[in-house]
């Protein structure tokens, strides 16, 4: 094992992983280790796959190549009902909230509790408000789906995403519309939630700063490869161009900011097909 | 001129091979079609135990499906029927058999027109409806998400819309079939001058319980089965985005109409063959 996180730790493990799209090559042949009780963060640019890694992760894809194992269990091999019962105690944060729409806010958060326990009605008021409360947004509960703005249903997910106590939550861009300040609590919030509750955390991001400040250990991906990983300070000091480039934000580099197109100039001054 | 022959020959080959290849891909992508349609309602009819244990599910359905539809069902049944009472006038006032017309009103509502046309009102109205939240929950991730939470969406989502829609159909359209023949009989007895006695002594004695009104029930069950099935299918296999969603709403209300008269005929070959 080239790793430098312990296997015997890790909560989830990703090995030899390849997967397509298409003809698209997605991942191919990488393995990641998630540590139980740590937060680690997947960043890369956009389109590199990382919620489908998460997807993959949940088992809501299947990979053509490798393994994932989450707490002992390999996910693509359990039956249905075990893989159910693996996903109770598995939380994912969508990036666009996946909120019911047919339903309160309040009915949001009670959903999973409703569906998956029998406690009495007071008992699932009192967690619902516990779990608003948490995320800031218990005067919300009224509200319908469409009446929230994107990083409010973004909390809301994330509130019902803690209903059931999981052991682990997936965050995919948790930080994308969220002003300074949410921005700030929500950093703080995911933090504590994974002290207090012991929780095991992935979040995928763009959001360098933000990421950094709270992950304990960081895997940059481009082009289906791990292109840098170690924790944050030693991801700074990275000699890669790929990690450097991502994390200071330069536009070029070995990562193209342009979908590979023909030159520029011979485009303009070309006539087009429909002319010519 | 053998060359001309020759190209023009080449030219036919092309456009034959062409339209085969074309034939070819469409009969296989509508075979695929019908079988994850057909995969799709082994799921939905699997999870009718589960919904039968909350039949809240179910009721909150019912009741979304008949307010949808109650009113379209109620206006249309009223317009037919009325329309059924003067044309029969007409054509039975010239054999002097218009004391006959409520037989006639009833029992094309019951047999025909009640479960057809009550059918085809179903799927522009409730069956385009389920097709668009369906295709939006998929495109919203919703569909994922409870698959995330551990929660199987053709259970909690797909099975008590189908089982809804199957039970509304044959009240949908015994309520357009009630009130058509009361639409009949207020142009027939109250406009035309058919004796009201008759109309409604008439319809009662030579109205057959098996024969009428059990084979219309039977008809509108199948097509509320196949209207459901057709509207959560299409919804459930859209392409997740808002084109996609569009174009698969108007696919529901295309093939259930196709769906329903075509098997209207089947269906009518089948019950009243014999007579
Ligand atoms: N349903 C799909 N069918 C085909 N290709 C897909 C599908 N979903 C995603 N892709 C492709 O897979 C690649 C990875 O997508 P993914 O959503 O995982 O990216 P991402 O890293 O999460 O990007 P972002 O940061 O923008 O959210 C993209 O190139 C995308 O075009
Ligand atoms: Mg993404």
């Amino acid at each position: 094992m080239d790793n430098s996180v312990l296997p015997q730790n890790s909560l989830i493990s990703v090995k030899n992983l390849s997967f397509s799209r298409g003809n698209k090559k997605i991942f191919d042949d990488i393995s990641l280790e998630f540590e139980r009780g740590k937060i680690t963060a997947i960043m890369g640019p956009s389109g590199t796959g990382k919620t489908t890694l998460l997807k993959l992760i949940g088992g809501q894809l299947f990979p053509e190549q490798g393994t994932i194992s989450v707490d002992g269990n390999n996910v693509h091999r359990l039956r249905r009902s075990e893989l159910y019962n693996l996903r109770k105690r598995m939380g994912m944060l969508f990036q666009s909230g996946a909120l019911l729409t047919g339903m309160s806010v309040f009915d949001n958060v009670a959903f999973p509790l409703r569906e998956h326990t029998h406690l009495p009605e007071s008992m699932i008021r009192t967690l619902v408000l516990m779990k608003l409360q948490a995320v800031g947004l218990r005067g919300a509960r009224d509200l319908m789906p469409n009446e929230l703005s994107g990083g409010m249903a973004r909390r809301i997910a994330l509130a019902r995403a803690i209903a059931l106590d999981p052991m682990m939550i997936m965050y995919d861009e948790p930080f994308t519309g969220q002003d300074p300040i949410s921005k700030g609590a929500l950093v703080q919030l995911i933090k504590s939630l994974n002290n207090i509750l012991k929780l095991t955390s992935i979040i995928v991001s763009h959001d360098v700063l933000e990421t950094a400040a709270i992950a304990d250990y960081i895997y940059v991906i481009s082009e289906g490869k791990v292109v840098g990983q170690g924790r944050p300070e030693d991801i700074e000091q990275s000699e890669s161009d790929w990690v450097q480039q991502f994390m200071t934000g330069a536009a070029d580099g070995p990562v193209h900011f342009h979908y590979p197109a023909k030159d520029y100039v011979d485009d303009l001054l070309s006539t087009g097909k429909r002319y010519g | 001129m053998g060359a001309l022959y020759k190209q023009n020959d080449c030219e036919e080959h092309k456009k034959m091979i062409a339209f085969l290849d074309h034939l070819g891909k469409n009969t296989r992508t509508s075979f695929t079609k019908l079988g994850r349609g057909t995969f799709f309602l082994l799921q939905t009819l699997s999870g009718i135990l589960s919904v039968l244990i909350r039949p809240r599910l179910l009721f909150n359905q019912m009741y979304s499906v008949g307010v949808l539809s109650f009113l379209i069902i109620t206006i249309s049944g009223l317009f037919v029927g009325m329309v059924l009472g003067l044309q029969g006038y007409y054509i039975l006032s010239d054999f002097g058999a218009e004391e006959t017309l409520g037989v006639m009103v009833a029992a094309s509502l019951v047999r025909e027109l009640g479960p057809v046309v009550a059918a085809l009102l179903f799927a522009g109205r409730a069956g385009s409806a389920l097709t668009a939240e369906i295709g939006l929950m998929k495109a919203t991730e919703q569909l994922s998400g409870m698959e995330m939470m551990a929660v199987d969406p053709i259970k909690r989502i797909i099975t008590p819309r189908f089982l809804a829609g199957l039970l509304s159909m044959p009240l949908l359209a015994g309520l357009f079939s009630a009130i058509g023949i009361i639409g009949g009989q207020m142009v027939g007895a109250g406009l035309l001058g058919v004796d009201e006695g008759a109309y409604w002594s008439q319809m009662q004695a030579n109205l057959d319980f098996q024969d009428d009104i059990i084979n219309g029930v039977i008809k509108s069950i199948v097509f509320g089965f196949v209207a459901s099935w057709i509207a959560l299918f299409e919804g459930y296999d859209a392409i997740p985005t808002s084109e996609g969603v569009s174009r698969a709403t108007t696919r529901t209300v295309v093939n259930s109409a196709f769906s329903i008269l075509g098997l209207d005929f089947i269906l009518t070959a089948l019950m009243f063959g014999d007579n």
